[in-house]
């Protein structure tokens, strides 16, 4: 399991090349990139930066990857998030998931997205032309990760 | 009793302190009310801060966990990272 919280990019092929390097159970991966848009609740954005709190961002990351792991039969997950100041098209969070079959791997990483968005202590702050605001929570994050509680009661 | 408070983010920018170490009186016994004690002490954006969220020694727990002498505790609006 590679979990990493840097202000450097990540290369997505050789990433997922290194995730399953080797391993010949591995039938499936699935993953998932988060990119800075250039436009939020109507406003054009022209940068982001990503605040979060050292330590404990690491541990709440390997703690979601660890409940993916009881609930999918997964053989490695991948999570890489940048931080510091990011520009529209620049890659943002590479979560990446080995199974033997797709349905697990796609699955888990829907999972860990779903939780890193709602547990992982990063906070977004954007500039606008009106100047710069910090990013509100979605409710649709919540109701996201919530569905995830209820498929598993 | 020692407890280091960290903010981040709006809050940090609000009260503009990322941290402080405290000694609240014996009677502060769980998050909820080290907020209060520390709302009454200035921090006031605390209790007026919609959603605000808090750990203990870097979890993620509820305003009614406990607190106790060399804790880390922090607070901080709803996370937005992904």
């Amino acid at each position: 399991m590679k979990i990493s919280v840097q202000e450097a990019d990540f290369d997505v092929g050789a990433e997922l090349a290194a995730l399953r390097a080797g391993d010949a159970r591995v039938g499936a991966v699935a993953s998932f990139v988060g990119l800075v848009r250039d436009v939020n609740e109507g406003s054009g954005v022209s940068e982001m930066t990503l605040e979060h709190y050292p330590g404990m961002t690491e541990k709440a990351l390997a703690a979601i990857v660890g409940d993916a792991r009881t609930r999918w039969d997964i053989y490695d997950a991948l999570i890489i998030h940048r931080v510091g100041r990011l520009l529209p098209c620049d890659q943002i969070v590479l979560v990446a998931v080995s199974s033997a079959h797709r349905g697990e791997a796609f699955a888990a990483c829907e999972f860990i997205m779903d939780y890193l968005k709602t547990r992982a202590p990063f906070w977004k702050r954007e500039a606008t032309p009106a100047g710069t605001r910090w990013v509100d929570a979605r409710d649709s994050d919540d109701s996201a990760a919530a569905r995830w509680q209820e498929a598993n009661d | 009793m020692s407890i280091q408070v960290l903010y981040f983010a709006s809050l940090k920018e609000a009260l503009g302190l990322s941290g402080e170490t405290v000694e609240p009186p014996a009677g502060v016994t769980t998050v909820g009310a080290l907020r209060d004690w520390l709302a009454g002490r200035g921090r006031d954006r605390l209790t007026s801060a919609r959603n605000l969220r808090c750990a203990v020694n870097q979890e993620m727990v509820g305003l009614d966990a406990a607190v106790k002498a060399g804790d880390e505790v922090a607070f901080f609006p709803p996370v937005t990272g992904g």
